[in-house]
């Protein structure tokens, strides 16, 4: 699933229309959303602008939040009143197309770059977000394609955190570069770039500890160990991977936004997408700062994570599973 | 940027200030403010929907007292509303029932529920005198998820029961009650796995845990930055399990924690405690008084002054004090220390939130400051001790070097000294009871009840 430059960049169509379709149905699970009882909304009934304020509500229910909501909404208001979407259908479609459209600049897959060895991906969000369980489903995806794969646990303050990464270690076989708990972040990840480049490893995951974007110390802490990274290679870290859990609602913004202050993030992984949330949230988050999104957790399984396709997720998003298929 | 809630609201109710009384036109363009607001605090829709008619109906209804003005009183309409719907009194936690008390922590995953687990156990131990705390991990999913507990008994000063992640986890549960009582334990917590509310087999395991354990006390973890889907989770495990209670965590962040009004309103439990921080102690008991203030824009001061009080070493303000009261000895070494005080309360910005709104803007940027501080402490490290003790003896040449050590110009040591001196003047001036009347005019300032 993951580009690699200058090799081909064979895509298994199968394999990703199989995932699009987790992604639909589990989109769908618990209550239904817009798509599944648009129909049953409208009922025969004219697209009028009591319709357009209860696709607003649900909008909002969503977590696309108010900006992003009223923006999607001025123009279907526009077009309902130049009386353009008549029925359920044409009014589902140019949801899902404005949906879209926002996602569309972002859905940007991680390119690994094999001139780049190691690849370094350091993985940042606040606590709880799911950085250690995104970093073992990418390193099994690495590992399924046959790639050597390290992980440094740069979680030194949380209890356990570098035992839990121990265990996704020897799961996916990847080498793991740990010191004791309480040791400077920094100069775990100091050693374990040093450590890939001398054994030659494809992409070394650095872990870090969660932390809240407004605690401007650990904001700090942050930006140290990119700067230790960079005496190491200047050209690294080759992705900032914020890791986003779709359960947060308006706060997620502002972590996004303040955490790419501080380090540049250059790509969002998110998380718990299989729950009733449906992560409208990254909508609100495209549209303010075009972010490219690698990647998209729908379950606990490392077959239930993969790339983000704007496309298939608010068509997932909008007409619920029956619509996925069109991934592929 | 958003605007925060504080702000947003604070702006509302301004533009309603001027007009004289509230009227069904003016009052609707307000809630439409309030609406958005706390749409952008992540309070659930359904919930707003019925907070914004009760308001609307008091707002109405009520006679606008002639020395207030109509912002005012819609601002205490609006508090009064809130407080009630966040549980309108203190809440509480059952400690008066029979040893060992049972408590049971659920929650998704990583909205905090181990960290938690150590937290309640810390308090119980440290601020209730309940000495022995039993903790028990039923999490067999997560990797170390088990490991962690039991470190952070350690830490917390409780005990660990364990156990292997092999076994079922309503048999841990059930293990872990019998040995509590065996072992005339005061307090057993049960930790579990995080679950999705829409999971059938974890939610139905997560009930065998529970009569497996007979908790008295069923706590639902969920996080302050939580969305709109809360009320669903919310809902899902109130049917679940009998929630005795909330706690909300990660409510140092910026979030605006709308998640507690809606699943407040969804359980019909109490908010017993809230999470502010990463260590062991940051728990504090939820008042829904400070939230609501908070919320309006009144500023949470109680918050500011006991957060103060827990992070400034006592012996040290004591002496610095008595430093302060004969304005002698108070020397940069001193001054240091409150500035390094000042960052460990999470730095200017953190301290900003708990003001009220207007008293904040006013203040510098909170970014801006925070380098002022770093730099200021940066400066004073490049001193010798001597110069700390004794800066009057830092002349032009002392002042070039230290500017060199600390990467700042001679200009920002200057400015450095100046304050200096300017706070020791007004330390002499300032004998005794001064201090304790400005501190009694801060408090004058503090929402009304």
């Amino acid at each position: 699933m993951f580009g690699r430059k200058r090799e081909d960049t064979a895509k298994e169509p199968e394999a990703r229309a199989s995932f699009f379709r987790r992604l639909g149905s589990r989109l769908n699970r618990g209550s239904a959303w817009l798509g599944l009882d648009l129909a049953t909304l409208l009922g025969g009934r004219r697209v009028d602008s009591e319709i357009l304020a209860e696709l607003e509500a649900r909008l909002l229910t969503a977590d696309v939040g108010v900006e992003a909501t009223e923006h999607i909404l001025a123009d279907l208001g526009t077009r309902v009143a130049r009386q353009e979407l008549a029925d359920a259908g044409a009014l589902s479609g140019a949801l899902r197309t404005a949906v879209t459209e926002i996602l569309e600049p972002c859905a940007q897959p991680l390119v690994i770059d094999p001139e780049r060895r190691p690849f370094v991906i350091l993985v940042v969000g606040v606590n709880g977000s799911g950085k250690t369980t995104t970093i073992g489903k990418i390193a099994q995806r690495l590992a399924q394609e046959g790639a050597s794969v390290m992980l440094a646990a740069g979680d030194t303050f949380r209890a356990a955190a570098i035992e839990q990464l121990g265990v996704w270690a020897e799961r996916t076989g990847s080498a793991l570069i740990a010191q004791q708990a309480g040791a400077d972040p920094g100069a775990v990840v100091f050693d374990a770039v040093q450590a890939a480049r001398s054994r030659g490893i494809e992409v070394l995951l650095a872990d870090t500890a969660g932390r809240l974007h407004s605690q401007s110390h650990l904001m700090e802490e942050l930006k140290k160990v990119k700067r230790v990274i960079r005496r190491v290679d200047p050209t690294a870290p080759h992705e900032v991977l914020l890791v986003l859990d779709a359960n947060q609602g308006q706060n997620a913004l502002a972590q996004a936004l303040q955490f790419h202050e501080a380090i540049g993030v250059t790509g969002l992984a998110l998380t718990k997408l299989d729950g009733t949330a449906k992560g409208g949230i990254v909508v609100a988050i495209a549209r303010k700062l075009r972010l490219p999104i690698r990647f998209v957790g729908v379950g606990e399984q490392a077959e239930d994570f993969g790339e983000f396709d704007a496309g298939a997720f608010a068509a997932a998003l909008v007409e619920g599973a029956g619509a996925a298929g069109l991934a592929s | 940027m958003f605007d925060t809630l504080t702000q947003r609201l604070t702006r509302a109710v301004n533009s309603l200030r001027g007009r004289g009384r509230i009227t069904e036109e003016n009052v609707s363009e307000i809630l439409r403010e309030v609406r958005v607001a706390l749409l952008e605090a992540d309070v659930a829709l359904p919930v707003i929907k019925g907070f914004v008619d009760s308001v609307k109906a008091q707002a109405l209804g009520t006679e606008v007292a002639a020395s207030l003005t109509p912002g005012q009183a819609f601002i205490g309409i609006l508090h009064k509303e809130l407080v009630a719907l966040m549980g309108g009194a203190r809440a509480g936690f059952s400690l008066r029932a029979e040893p060992p008390l049972i408590v049971l922590l659920a929650g998704l995953q990583g909205s905090g529920k181990t960290t938690t687990a150590a937290k309640l156990a810390r308090w119980l131990i440290e601020r209730q005198a309940r000495k022995r705390v039993l903790l028990a991990s039923t999490d067999v999913r997560r990797p170390a998820a088990m490991l962690q507990l039991e470190r952070l008994a350690g830490q917390v000063g409780a005990e660990y029961f364990p156990a292997d992640s092999g076994t079922a986890p309503a048999d841990i549960a059930r293990a872990a009650a019998q040995q509590a009582r065996r072992g005339v334990f005061d307090v057993l917590i049960v930790d579990t796995a995080g679950r999705l509310h829409v999971d059938e087999a974890m939610m139905q395991e997560v009930r065998e845990i529970d009569s497996a354990a007979e908790p008295v006390e069923r706590l639902f973890v969920v996080d302050a930055m939580a969305g709109q889907d809360a009320v669903n989770a919310a809902r899902a495990f109130s049917g679940a399990l009998d929630l005795t209670g909330i706690i909300l965590t990660k409510a140092d962040g910026d979030a605006r924690g709308g998640a507690a009004l809606s699943v407040r309103a969804i359980t019909g439990q109490p908010i017993v405690f809230l999470g502010v921080g990463e260590k062991p102690e940051a728990l504090e008991p939820f008042d829904p008084e400070r939230m609501a203030s908070r919320i309006l824009g009144m500023g949470d001061v109680v918050a500011l002054v006991e957060q103060v009080q827990r992070e400034v070493d006592t012996d040290e303000a004591e002496r610095l004090a008595r430093k302060v009261a004969t304005g002698k000895g108070f020397d940069l070494t001193d001054l240091r220390g409150q500035l390094e005080q000042l960052q460990r309360m999470g730095g200017l910005g953190a301290l900003l939130d708990k003001l009220p709104a207007t008293a904040a803007q006013q203040a510098v940027s909170p970014d801006q400051g925070d380098l002022q501080v770093r730099r200021q402490i940066a400066i004073i490290n490049s001193m010798t001790p001597r110069e700390r003790r004794q800066p009057g003896i830092i002349d032009g040449s002392r002042r070039r070097r230290i500017a060199r050590g600390s990467g700042v110009q001679v200009q920002d040591v200057n400015r450095l000294l100046k304050q200096y001196l300017e706070m020791q003047r007004v330390m002499k001036s300032m004998k005794g009871g001064r201090l304790r009347r400005m501190m009694g005019a801060l408090k004058g300032k503090m929402p009304p009840d």
